[in-house]
């Protein structure tokens, strides 16, 4: 196998669109008006309109249009060319079907507040769905309504206030209240952030030498009496399942609080195993991610809640119900829920992610998803154990669906891992997720996902051992990285002291 | 699985090459007891065209994806260019991820960058953000970040705030230890009643969304001076971003944070997602803003280029102190958005909503003029106005589906049921002048 190289290749400069932008240049045409004009003040006096006359908003042809967003998309790295293995993004293939799912007229051309017995399909998908995603997770209540990950995780912490606040009738006593909610220490930022939004004390749990919770400080933790939660991804963002995930859910259970589970990271147990059978009592899944509902360059995102029965009365509102055969109103919209968190977003979700999961669940089929599941860890594991003489690795355990080194060994030459990452670039990869988890120094965390095929990944290994080999032989080129890019590594520290974040007319003399 | 590139042959090999006999080995650190032991009891895989008739037979039972409608609220049927979707299905922008490596990222920076720049002339703010997941959480953040910026912790919010933003926001401020009064309603003009008396020094924002749920437009400018003399924040909703073609700016009326629903911009209603939050504010608050930011930076050669910045303002650096716990943004519907305000430019965006405004004003004419029916509100309006039924709206809207196939907008009794006879018609240029006098001839007959 030898390692390719990207090469440079032909890549247009492109302005600003607003620099493109030629006054009296057209791209729309709309059919002429076809009622009778009413006078402009006559319909709105002249203090309510407009009076820049939108100065500075473009002015361009269709081709003009077409060829900007061409050119600028070209310098995006993606899915579709090659493996892009950021650890916790799932960076899975994106199938072509399901976009043709989601463009369907019957669903694109549907308005949210159409009459029920009007958008019985739509319903149906979405009950279809929550039926399959508590199947997957084993946990019965489901709620589509979180737009993300990190919305999703927030109303999941949300429940757990109001059901706890339920239980032990501190609704409207705020100093009666469990606030303590843990969160170990290689936790995403978005946990103690959810938590932090939800009314929660934060309390850090540390992890083994292992790279697991560490029970002990999680049973001393919960001896305080006031442990409302605790927020955990599993496998955890070590790559590694947490094996006394059972007895953890079991401490936290009986210091009174409850299980919140980072779904972060399910392509590594859908049809394996599942979080209502470990105790987890709610989580949260990314269809972006474990369900390849497109990242489309940073979202949308679906970030669905799966929860127990006994949290089911506090998801959020409405929730998509199916009420027997009668008339033409098979499913329902409920609102009646008074228990409830109450709203998260306006309408019912990411409707159009929904429909792309779906659709990915009934392409795979059962037996399909568990495959994926399976490929998708066999595939860490090859990196691994390609990477195990090479790179230090901070933990033992066997790594589920991504693996995580460290740069330890090369810093020595004064190699880091944000310059190894930035060389991967020049051998045509995207590079891993990169100084995450905190807990671990100079950390590079690698998802391969099972939408590649070995013979990447082997290219993939082989180039990482490549630059293993510059960081000792020829330091500079790592440290230069990237050489085939069209702009090299950008002065993020002057950018964030003087920030400019829009385009203003004045530097169309001063632009590029 | 097709999807899955490595064979089951392949698949084999490569276990024995990591010393595995099978494929459960690899979840060996899961312990027997929560391994599950039995298929998922999910259906078996379809083929392609299997699927695609699922699909479409459940697209069939949507009946009002095919009629004429006039449904507003907070979205809206407007025309989308095709390049639009051409564009924002090339790989290039639809399997990319935040650009965490800006050197290969470029593309979806500089987009988010445009984005930023369209958002602030639309809105005439300084600032806007990368997007948020859509306008009702939009508004939720507004709120959280006034409480930032004046360590206040009472808002006054419009009764004429979509009722669902409304909800949204109190979810989010449940136990964040802010309070949301209400504002008061003039019945004879449907716009928000600001009474001065009740902004005292706890008050961090007011609310207001323009044009309002009701369709008035809202004479924001004169909300502006009283709201800052009490040291409060101003902000504005605006939930149909077609109004922005028409209606004076929300910067240029003196709100301090302005927040909206980027949907009318290219994005199908799509039964309520996905869209996309837009997020304004002046630069002096450009470091309380959530969300993602893209900036301008230069390599060491000297070329401009664009990078994620003010990062310290956000959770994977501040965890729980950070100022919201976004994550991403809405990237490819923001990129879509993008894309529509350049087509469209800055002549398109005013004809849209000059369109807009004619039309509904032609509706508005001939449903005032039927019998019975009378027009309640008298403040300006932008393509959304109010109605009233001489019976039942829901009553009369479902058989001006069922009778003539025409959704006529929506019985304002969803939200409000001291509202039985109100219906919110919206009129967008999509609406042509025959559905617009089918609409009228079916109330006339209903």
């Amino acid at each position: 196998m030898t390692i390719t190289k990207a090469a440079t290749h032909v890549t247009q400069n492109e302005a600003l669109v607003f620099e493109r932008s030629q006054t009296g240049r057209r791209g729309y045409r709309l059919p002429a008006l076809d009622v009778e004009e009413t006078a402009l003040d006559e319909l709105l006096p002249a203090e309510l309109r407009r009076e820049d006359d939108l100065e500075g908003v473009p002015e361009l042809s269709e081709p003009d249009v077409v060829r900007h967003f061409t050119r600028i998309s070209t310098w995006n790295y993606n899915i579709d060319l090659g493996l892009y293995p950021l650890g916790s993004c799932t960076m899975k293939y994106n199938s072509r079907l399901n976009e043709r799912v989601a463009r369907i007229p019957g669903f694109a051309a549907l308005h949210p507040l159409a009459p029920e017995e009007d958008a019985q399909g739509a319903l149906e998908v979405m009950y279809e769905l929550q039926r399959h995603l508590a199947e997957i997770t084993g946990l019965p209540g489901v709620s589509l309504q979180p737009a993300a990950g990190a919305h999703g995780e927030l109303t999941g912490v949300m429940m757990i206030r109001a059901a706890l606040d339920a239980r032990d009738g501190t609704s409207s006593d705020e100093a009666q209240r469990r606030k303590v909610m843990l969160i170990p220490d290689s936790a995403h930022g978005t946990n103690p952030a959810s938590a932090h939004l939800s009314g929660f004390t934060v309390k850090t749990i540390r992890s083994t030498p292992e790279g697991l919770t560490d029970l002990d400080n999680l049973r001393e933790l919960c001896a305080s009496g006031d442990v409302a939660g605790l927020m955990l991804t599993n496998p955890n963002t070590c790559g590694i399942f947490e094996r006394n995930i059972k007895e953890i859910c079991a401490v936290v259970h009986e210091a009174g609080g409850l299980v919140y589970m980072d779904g972060a990271n399910m392509n590594a147990l859908v049809g394996v195993a599942r979080p209502g059978d470990m105790g987890v009592d709610v989580i949260h899944l990314n269809l972006h991610k474990t369900f390849s509902t497109p990242h489309g360059g940073g979202g949308p995102g679906s970030g669905p809640c799966c929860c127990t029965a006994e949290l089911e009365p506090f998801l959020p509102v409405p929730r998509v119900t199916s009420g027997g055969e009668t008339g033409d109103t098979r499913f329902a919209l409920e609102y009646d829920r008074p228990q409830s968190v109450g709203r998260v977003k306006a309408f019912y979700g990411n409707f159009g992610m929904h429909l792309r999961a779906l659709a990915y669940i009934l392409t795979h089929g059962n037996e399909g998803l568990r495959e994926a599941t399976e490929a998708a860890v066999l595939n860490a594991r090859f990196i691994a154990a390609g990477l195990a003489d090479t790179f230090d690795s901070p933990f033992d355990s066997p790594p589920m669906h991504e693996c995580l080194f460290t740069d330890k060994r090369q810093s020595r030459k004064g190699v880091h891992t944000l310059d190894i990452a930035k060389r991967l670039i020049d051998y045509g990869f995207h590079p891993m997720t990169i100084y995450f988890p905190l807990i671990v120094s100079g950390a590079m965390l690698i998802e391969p996902t099972e939408s590649v095929g070995r013979a990447e990944l082997q290219q993939f290994v082989d180039a990482m051992k490549e630059i293993a080999r510059e960081a000792v032989e020829d330091a500079d080129t790592v440290l230069n990285a990237p050489h085939t890019t069209r702009i090299g590594r950008l002065d993020e520290a002057a950018a964030a002291r003087k920030p400019v974040l829009r385009w203003r007319p004045a530097e169309r003399a001063a632009g590029a | 699985m097709r999807y899955i590139p490595n064979s089951p042959e392949e698949r084999q090999e490569m276990l024995r090459g990591l010393g595995l006999g099978s494929a459960e080995e690899l979840f060996d650190s899961i312990p027997p007891d929560v391994v599950l032991k039995r298929a998922l009891d999910t259906p078996a895989a379809l083929s392609e065209s299997e699927l695609l008739e699922r699909f479409e037979a459940m697209a069939a039972k949507n009946a009002a994806a095919r009629r004429p409608n006039f449904l507003g609220a907070g979205a809206y049927t407007h025309y989308a260019p095709t390049i639009i979707d051409s564009l924002i299905q090339r790989s290039e922008f639809f399997t990319a991820y935040t650009p965490y490596q800006p050197e290969i990222s470029q593309g979806t920076l500089q987009a988010i960058f445009e984005f930023q720049t369209l958002v602030c002339q639309m809105t005439g703010m300084d600032v806007a953000n990368a997007s948020m997941y859509d306008g009702s959480t939009a508004m939720a953040e507004a709120v959280l970040m006034a409480e930032r910026v004046t360590r206040r912790q009472r808002v006054l919010v419009s009764p004429a705030v979509h009722p669902e933003y409304m909800r949204v926001s109190e979810t989010y401020v449940a136990h964040a230890g802010i309070e949301l009064g209400r504002l008061g309603f003039d019945e004879e003009s449907g716009r928000t009643a600001l009474d001065p008396a009740a902004l005292d020094k706890t008050v961090a924002a007011v609310v207001v969304q323009s044009p309002n749920f009701f369709g008035c437009v809202e004479d924001v400018k004169s909300f502006a001076d009283a709201v800052h003399a009490a040291g409060a924040l101003l902000v504005v909703v605006v939930t149909e971003a077609a109004s922005f073609g028409l209606l004076r700016s929300p910067g240029a009326c003196g709100a301090d944070i302005v927040v909206a629903e980027g949907q009318s911009f290219g994005v199908p209603v799509s039964f309520g997602g996905p869209y996309v939050g837009l997020f304004a504010t002046r630069e002096k608050y450009a470091r309380q803003i959530p969300g993602r930011l893209a900036g301008i930076a230069y390599d060491k050669e000297g070329r401009r280029g664009f990078v994620l910045t003010l990062a310290t303002r956000e959770q994977h650096i501040r965890r729980e102190k950070a100022t919201s716990n976004i994550c991403t943004n809405e990237g490819l519907i923001a990129l879509a958005a993008t894309i529509y305000m350049t087509t469209m430019g800055r002549r398109g965006l005013q004809e849209v909503a000059a369109q807009c405004a004619q039309k509904a004003a032609y509706a508005r004419r001939q449903l005032a003029a039927l019998e019975g029916f009378s027009l309640p509100y008298s403040a300006p309006v932008f393509n959304e106005f109010v109605v009233r039924a001489p019976s039942d709206a829901a009553g009369l809207l479902r058989k001006l589906a069922t009778e003539h196939d025409v959704t006529g907008g929506l019985a304002l009794s969803r939200y409000f049921p001291e509202r039985p006879n109100d219906i919110l018609v919206c009129v967008t240029e999509t609406n042509k002048r025959a559905d617009i006098d089918a609409l009228v001839a079916g109330l006339r007959q209903t």
